[in-house]
């Protein structure tokens, strides 16, 4: 048979736009995997998740970067909203806001490389927070795309090693979100 | 835990009791009388406590898994909750079937696993799975519980996130030592949850909307689901769709909401649903859905359903259900009874815009459809035909029985030719299609209802699969009504070969069955095999007498039968196979 799977959702028109999903939910054990299982079991996307407790200890605060067209990311808010541990949620996508990433990044810096380092971590107003003979660790904030730029401009055989958090996210202005 | 409970400080004078004392205390206080179990090592203080109290019943089954079914029965047979008690590792596993086939088809249910002690958990100790993360896509939450302090209000959550909202399985996982530490036992009255709070009322605009929607159609339609059933919204859906004069199917799930034998009833939709209702689906101009799901065995390919246009209202607790699978013009987010109640509010004063002529138009077009008697089979048979056997069950019955079923052929005749006029009367498993569900779900709900007339019509396949619960029934006397649909093919997965892979019956035939008349009389029941058509009347009517007795009938049916009209996988709704086509 070649008909579509009738499993398969109906093919919509729009594209799948990049989403970052802001949530509060319950500190308990469990809850993030409750949320990253519900990612897998219903084929949705994650590309970056990050998570730590709030100001009240009882809470945390997620922040889901994913893609999808607008049912999908429908469908994916109205999942998380069914899970009992999720208390609030938001898609920042929807209003003006802010994101931040932060990335450590470990290069080599030896010899006249040195100063040419310290001048590319400075433009882009990173940090060199570890330095030894050889290496420089510089310290990067910004939204994902700086990060990129960031490594684009360097020689991809100074790179020694990348940590990103994924990002994090805010509201610009008054919106808040809090219980 | 940070949870407060507010008004209901746990009180210094309050006495000292075990984990195991406190979750029994907790099970009265829910109003728990019945509880489907096995005993094992994580859970022997529970059973400890359960065998000095005469409150709550436990009822020992042969296997979890048929734990977990009879409980998710009992629930849905009646407007108490199932509740099940299995030991940790394989008493949980096993039980997950179960979970799963309540989960799909938004039973409530609170499940009750022992877990090895706080100290063990992680060191791969004896019988230790990690229960919590084994159930957690097939619950609608659970808990693992490291504090006995933490247990009555946990239990509280559990019985209060189960049965509100959408309802769904909650299983709670005990540690042992957690069953052996004391503390001070208060029962909480609710447990207010910030991150849980399901809608209730409906939106009045968009009530007035659909009201509006509904009176100036000229081909309505009313669809209804599970959804109705579970929140005991039938009597409220009767009177809308009477008043209105609509057409109304259910779902499989849905079934007994509106009465059967109402002529405005045009019978099941969907995979096997009738010509009439499937026509009147696909062609309608407005459709009122109603805790109902649009799922793949309900309107087949969305794609196809979508190429007509019609409005749709959809009435739905679960805000995900919405625009799932089909574009939904009118959502209604809310409990069914009370949306359902808010619109027969406006039904009165807008009756006179009805365009009865459009009505009576497109009741005369659903008459011709329904004149294709698309469920007719040969009456003159030799051989017994499966869709007679239900249909005498019927009318012996004259209607009243609760009905549980399998998965398969048998499933779908029952769905077809019993009509059912009254809810939680037809007890299956819609979503997981569960085989083996059928006397396990008989049990749960023999137990719920005792005294009423207790029906479960399988086929050989399924019944193989929870055979050794004949021997619960034993012990508890359930005088159930076996109706053994014999067929020795795995009848649904035949169909399937036959039209789609060029009969090649590939591993569907049952080969070496069992002499099923001397394996019930085996088990301490009666049996009786019926061959001829002729017989089928008797049969039922001399095992229905037989008040007392679990009798085993087992009907020597038509091979090569299907199940008629049938949607094709990935075909559309009006794209049915009917029986005179082949």
């Amino acid at each position: 048979m070649n008909a579509p799977s009738p499993y398969a959702l109906p093919v919509t028109e729009s594209k799948a736009m990049r989403h970052i999903i802001s949530i509060l939910l319950e500190n308990e054990s469990g809850a993030l995997s409750r949320v990253s299982g519900l990612f897998s079991a219903r084929g949705y996307n994650i590309e970056s998740l990050t998570v730590a407790p709030t100001e009240d200890p009882s809470l945390s605060r997620m922040t889901i970067v994913t893609t999808g067209s607008d049912d999908v990311i429908e469908q994916i808010t109205k999942q998380l909203n069914k899970l009992v541990d999720v208390v609030k949620l938001v898609d920042l996508a929807e209003a003006p806001h802010i994101e931040r990433e932060l990335m450590l990044i470990k290069v080599r810096a030896s010899g006249k490389e040195r100063e040419e380092m310290k001048r590319m971590a400075d433009i882009f107003r990173g940090r060199i927070i570890d330095v030894t003979e050889g290496t420089y660790t510089i310290e990067l904030t910004g939204d994902g795309q700086k990060l990129d730029a960031f490594i684009e401009a360097l020689d991809k055989a100074s790179i020694l090693e990348t940590v990103r958090t994924g990002a994090s996210g805010i509201a610009r202005g008054e919106r808040v979100l809090r219980v | 835990m940070s949870m407060k409970i507010s008004g209901t400080e746990i009180s210094g004078k309050a006495t000292e009791m075990t984990g195991a004392e406190i979750l029994v205390k907790c099970l009265a206080a829910e109003g728990v009388e019945c509880v489907f179990g096995y005993p094992g090592g994580a859970v022997l203080f529970i059973y400890d406590e359960l065998f000095k109290q005469d409150k709550v019943r436990h009822v020992l089954v042969r296997h979890e898994q048929a734990a977990a079914h009879a409980a998710d029965a009992y629930s849905r047979a009646s407007r108490k909750i199932g509740v099940c008690l299995v030991t940790s590792g394989p008493g949980v596993t096993n039980a997950v079937t179960g979970i799963a086939t309540a989960y799909m088809d938004s039973v409530p249910m609170v499940i009750l696993s022992g877990q090895v002690p706080t100290h063990a958990i992680g060191q791969d100790a004896f019988q230790e799975v990690d229960a919590v993360g084994i159930t957690r896509p097939c619950v609608k939450h659970n808990f693992l519980v490291k504090d006995v302090r933490d247990l009555a209000v946990t239990i509280k959550k559990a019985f209060q996130i189960a049965q509100s909202g959408r309802p769904g399985p909650v299983l709670v996982d005990i540690p042992k030592d957690v069953t052996a530490a004391r503390c001070a036992f208060q029962y909480p009255e609710s447990v207010p949850l910030r991150s849980y709070n399901p809608v209730v009322k409906g939106h009045l605009g968009q009530i007035k909307k659909a009201m509006q929607l509904l009176v100036e159609a000229k081909r309505p339609m009313v669809y209804t689901g599970g959804g109705v059933i579970l929140s005991d919204a039938s009597e409220l859906l009767i009177k809308l769709v009477k008043s209105l004069g609509y057409p109304c199917t259910n779902t499989l799930m849905g079934l007994g909401a509106f009465p059967a034998t109402d002529r405005q009833f045009l019978g099941m939709l969907g995979m096997h649903g009738t010509y009439e209702a499937n026509m009147a689906m696909q062609h309608c101009d407005v459709l009122l859905a109603v805790g109902a799901r649009f799922d793949d065995r309900v309107i087949g390919n969305p794609a196809h359903f979508g190429q007509v246009p019609r409005k749709i209202i959809h009435i739905d607790v679960d805000p995900s259900s919405i625009s799932k699978r089909v574009k939904v013009d009118v959502p209604i987010v809310g409990h069914v009874p009370d949306v359902l109640e808010e619109l027969l509010k406006q039904v009165e004063p807008n009756l006179a815009r009805v365009d009865r002529a459009a009505l009576d138009a497109w009741w005369a077009q659903i008459e011709l459809w329904r004149g294709r008697d698309c469920l007719r089979y040969d009456r003159a048979s030799p051989i017994i035909k499966p869709q007679m056997v239900v249909e005498k069950l019927y009318e012996l019955t004259k209607g009243d029985a609760f009905i549980t079923s399998d998965v398969g052929q048998h499933q779908m005749w029952a769905a077809q030719f019993y009509k059912f006029d009254k809810p939680r009367r037809w007890i299956n498993s819609g979503g997981l299609g569960t085989m083996g569900v059928g006397l396990p779900y008989a049990m749960g709900v023999q137990l719920a209802n005792p005294g009423a007339t207790v029906a479960c019509v399988t086929g050989e396949a399924s019944f193989m699969m929870c055979i050794q619960e004949l021997s619960t029934c034993k012990q508890y006397r359930l005088p159930l009504k076996i109706v053994l649909l014999n067929n020795r093919y795995m009848g649904m997965v035949r169909q399937w070969q036959q039209f789609f892979h060029g009969n090649r019956y590939s591993q569907s035939y049952m080969d070496a069955l069992p002499d099923f008349v001397k394996l019930a009389e085996s088990f301490g029941h009666v049996g009786m095999r019926i061959e001829k058509p002729g017989d089928v009347e008797g049969a039922l009517r001399e095992a229905f007498a037989r008040k007392n007795d679990l009798v085993f009938l087992d009907f020597l049916t038509d091979q090569t039968e299907n199940v008629y009209p049938m949607v094709p996988g990935g075909k559309g709704l009006s794209e049915m196979i009917l029986s005179e086509e082949l």
